[in-house]
């Protein structure tokens, strides 16, 4: 039966370019990686393209901020080389790369500069969204200096006082020349989301498709109070016991064990109005119910169905499904059990599930391996080819803590004795050509490495060449194998 | 007995929520409400409208002119403040007393002064209260309004159109000078969406929590342009031949001239730029293959899963899962089959399918008799308990055996709804 194609509903025709805009400072490139690794994640090509990182390249010391002054006419020719660098790298990922978004991670606080940018797409048929990080806020300004300005490589021979003041007046630099997006007129025909005041208020100028759509709900769920995920798995069932999968079992004695050092490490933990959310299936709402919290039962939180196989050992598995067993190594990731489902059908369900977690506080996940497997992807920016791999045994419990602009990952073993579930990925199982890639359906990439970028020696060297574009390109299945983005950011100029 | 019902996925709600909807009347208030609650009814929160203009209609038998909506009509004022808070009333019995937990306020509210009493009414009670906005100067998109939904109002009974639509634009004026929309400064701390001309740009101010998120999200995905959805089920398969259900069976014979009917339907509808969606399941695919246009495959349309019943026919079923036959019969909506799904479960992910068609304009979906009956009941705003179909009573007591009904042998049928039907009355 002939594929048709992409991924659920047509979630990008032609490529766009999101374009951020605010002063330094704003949160743009928190927001930016953020909104990359949730793309990634439900399937959607996404990379950053930071400029600032492009400067650093071409200019190898930092002195102050005078490099920022709008009089300094060597620094703004410099500056407007490495946008237009970085707008080729755009133009590379989002037409030869197999890229679906671009993340233009920039000041773009003048019209000249976002008019630049807007005929570079329409010339490349990409569509724009524009991104704008509006915030007057005084201590969030100078908490997000500490946080992220302090520990850049501009600053890494200064002291703090002097980093500081420094920064606040690179950011006075940009303030005269500031034209913040005017949705109401001037940027009236724009496609655009202006984030106030770190999402207290939201302004949405034309939303043209599912996925501006997609962001624009995502960007108005996510915020930045610090708050702990806990990640973990059931206790130890029965079923773990005698080396089955699936089913729904109830917890052995070390699991029930578990449940109860559990209880003792959340109240351990202090925290202020935790949520508690389980699966439906008996093991994980056994291991709540020690806890003595109200808890909240997710299906979408079900361990993944494992169909045909549901309930047998791997060995029986191996002797009844041969096929399958062997399938199942060569494409972890997008094997789908008979009857049941694939890693890849666990992402599309969790989503809902991620979103909440972005919306609420302290939360504690009490699921399963596969589930769980998934969950840390999300948060820690791990591809498809990696996920079904993670390690997350029984009786330990993640910690994650937002951080910068990642997640800091506490592994916290309760010391309950519990068998081993984890299978390593098999030597011997070579990747074929991929015939197991199903339609409908999502990969979650990992945010590609930023690209190195070469040394900018001259304007001339790199004035952007606009080649014809054979307009969009549909994507049929997604042309690249996860894992592979990695190897495509080397390349030569 | 298995008790089949588990707790709501999220706490959407904890405290009820009242939705306060503001706006110059012909600005899509009440279409904005009705279609909000029907959604928020469809995945199971419990919404009711309140439409202040009703109240005022049952108390005021007669509509003479729009003179009762002048701003020095002192008697049309007291009436309106009176049906105001009756409606208010009726809500606080409808959230507090009812088990409601959403109630959407229907009225002009344009004046700070009255969306003040309606926020402290919120607070003295315990509710949330969260802002619909509708702002729209475009005169053509009013004068459109007009003409579709008030022209066939009860006021205007007895009016010609340009009676009407002259007595409508003077009404309107009534409100303009004391009209004090959402301002920026005034109202920051309240939680609101502004909807601009229709959509085109929002405003959200202090989104609290997920339900106001989730309605944020559906506003902003719901549009007015004029389209058809269509709905069928794949063509008869050889699974429906034997009457089994579930499974993944290829069309029948039958089934294929449907596939091959449903093209040439197709074609002849003449429809610009539709969109095709199947589930993941051979009998839609191999319906949509006769199509000869791109489709695109979601795996969340595939067919209930009847877990353990997977194939079987009903009279297999009944024999061999006596309890759970009967159980399915007294609340088919919340059955889950064992290792398999409820209808409830059904709603749940076709949430995502819901929310694109709103956002799609020309669109056939080919899907399953569970999966359509849960669309169709979004469509058609039925409750939980009528989106199972019908349902057989079978009684086990008497010991007589019931006749044994083949599975109904049903002609695969086409249903074609149309804006206008999408909107109700």
């Amino acid at each position: 039966m002939p594929f048709r194609k992409a991924c659920g509903p047509q979630l990008a025709n032609s490529p766009t370019v999101i374009v951020m805009v605010g002063l330094p400072a704003r949160g743009k490139t928190y927001i930016s990686k953020k909104l990359t690794r949730y793309l990634n994640w439900i399937g959607v090509p996404t990379k950053v393209f930071n400029v600032g990182e492009y400067r650093r390249e071409a200019v190898k010391h930092y002195s102050s901020y005078d490099f920022f002054r709008p009089d300094n006419e060597e620094a703004m020719k410099v500056r407007r080389q490495c946008a237009l660098a970085a707008l080729r790298d755009v133009k590379l990922y989002l037409t030869e790369e197999a890229g679906q978004i671009a993340v233009f991670d920039a000041t773009n606080t003048t019209r000249e500069r976002r008019g630049m940018i807007l005929n570079f797409a329409k010339e490349n048929g990409f569509k724009v969204f524009f991104i704008e990080s509006v915030c007057n806020d005084p201590n969030v300004v100078a908490s997000n200096v500490m946080e992220v300005k302090l520990s850049s490589p501009d600053y890494r021979d200064c002291n703090s006082t002097d980093a500081m003041e420094d920064f606040m007046k690179r950011i006075n630099c940009y303030q005269a020349s500031y034209q913040p997006l005017d949705p109401d007129d001037y940027d009236r025909e724009l496609s655009l989301i202006k984030v106030i005041d770190v999402g207290r208020r939201f302004l949405v100028n034309r939303v043209q498709d599912h996925i501006q759509s997609r962001i624009v709900y995502y960007l108005m769920n996510i915020h930045v109070q610090p708050r702990t995920i806990y990640l973990c798995r059931h206790g130890e069932s029965e079923f773990n016991l005698k080396g089955k999968i699936g089913g729904d079992s109830g917890l052995s004695n070390r699991g029930k064990k578990f449940a109860q050092a559990l209880n003792k490490f959340v109240e351990e933990q202090n925290l202020k109005d935790l949520k508690v959310w389980t699966s439906q299936l008996k093991r994980t709402i056994q291991t709540a119910e020690a806890l003595q919290l109200p808890y909240e039962q997710w299906k979408a939180l079900n361990e993944i169905d494992a169909g045909v196989c549901e309930e047998m050992t791997y060995e029986e598995i191996r002797d009844q499904h041969p096929e399958e067993f062997a399938l199942r190594d060569q494409d972890k990731y997008y094997y789908r059990y008979p009857s049941g489902e694939s890693y890849q059908d666990l992402v599309q369900r969790l989503e809902p599930v991620i979103m909440e977690l972005e919306r609420q506080e302290n939360v504690l996940v009490i699921c399963h391996q596969a589930v769980m497997r998934c969950l840390l992807a999300y948060f820690l920016d791990k591809s498809a080819d990696e996920m079904p791999y993670l390690k997350c045994p029984l009786h330990t419990v993640l910690k994650l803590t937002p951080v910068a602009y990642g997640c800091r990952v506490e592994s916290i073993s309760l010391n309950i004795e519990a068998v081993n579930t984890h299978r390593e990925r098999p030597e011997e199982a070579k990747k074929g050509p991929n015939p197991l890639m199903r339609r409908n359906s999502v990969t979650p990439l990992a945010s590609p490495e930023p690209i190195k970028k070469p040394r900018i020696n001259s304007f001339e060297e790199h004035v952007a060449v606009s080649s014809a574009l054979p307009g969009c390109v549909p994507q049929e299945v997604p042309t690249q194998l996860p894992g592979q983005n990695m190897n495509n950011s080397q390349k030569p100029s | 007995m298995k008790d089949h019902r588990k707790p709501a996925k999220v706490c959407m709600t904890n405290c009820p929520t009242l939705i306060v909807m503001v706006g110059l009347p012909a600005r899509g208030k009440t279409y904005i409400s009705k279609k909000l609650t029907r959604y928020l009814n469809w995945i199971g929160v419990p919404t009711k409208e309140f439409n202040v203009g009703q109240y005022r209609r049952d108390l005021v038998k007669k509509y003479k002119s729009f003179e009762f909506f002048l701003p020095d009509n002192e008697e049309g004022l007291k009436i309106r403040k009176q049906c105001a808070l009756a409606a208010l009333s009726d809500v606080r019995q409808y959230l507090s007393e009812e088990n409601g937990h959403v109630a959407v306020f229907d009225a002009t509210n344009t004046t700070r002064e009255r969306r003040e009493t309606i926020y402290k009414f919120g607070e003295e009670n315990g509710y949330k209260t969260f802002f619909v906005e509708s702002v729209c100067v475009d005169p053509e998109v009013i004068a459109a309004n007009i003409v579709q939904v008030k022209l066939g109002s009860p006021d205007y009974v007895d009016c010609s159109n340009d009676e009407a639509t002259e007595d409508f634009m003077k009404r309107i004026e009534c409100y303009k000078n004391s009209y004090e929309t959402l301002d920026e400064n005034l109202d920051k701390d309240l939680s609101y969406i502004k909807i601009m001309d229709v959509g085109r740009s929002y405003l959200v101010n202090r989104v609290m929590d997920h339900i106001q998120s989730r309605i944020v999200y559906y506003l902003m995905n719901i549009h007015v342009t004029p389209r058809s959805i269509y709905l069928c089920r794949h063509g008869e398969s050889e699974l429906n031949l034997k009457g089994r259900i579930g499974g993944d069976p290829g069309l029948s014979v039958r089934g294929k001239e449907f596939a091959k009917s449903l093209a040439q339907f197709i074609n002849e509808q003449n429809i610009k730029d539709l969109k095709v969606w199947t589930s993941q399941m051979k009998r839609t695919i191999q319906t949509a293959e006769a199509l000869g246009v791109p489709y695109e495959q979601w795996k969340v349309l595939n067919e209930i899963d009847a877990g353990v019943c997977e194939e079987m026919t009903y009279e297999e079923i009944q024999e061999n899962y006596p309890l759970e036959f009967a159980l399915r019969d007294q609340d088919k909506y919340r059955y889950r089959y064992p290792k398999g799904e409820s209808y409830e479960d059904l709603v749940q992910r076709l949430e995502p399918v819901i929310m694109e068609l709103e956002r799609q304009e020309n669109v056939l979906v080919i899907c399953h008799q569970a999966v359509m009956r849960c669309l169709l009941a979004y469509f058609l705003d039925k409750p939980a308990e009528c989106r199972c179909g019908p349902v057989e009573r079978r009684s086990l007591e008497d010991g007589t055996q019931p006749p044994i009904a083949a599975a109904p042998r049903q002609q695969p049928f086409l249903q074609h709804l149309s804006t206008e039907q999408q909107l109700g009355p």
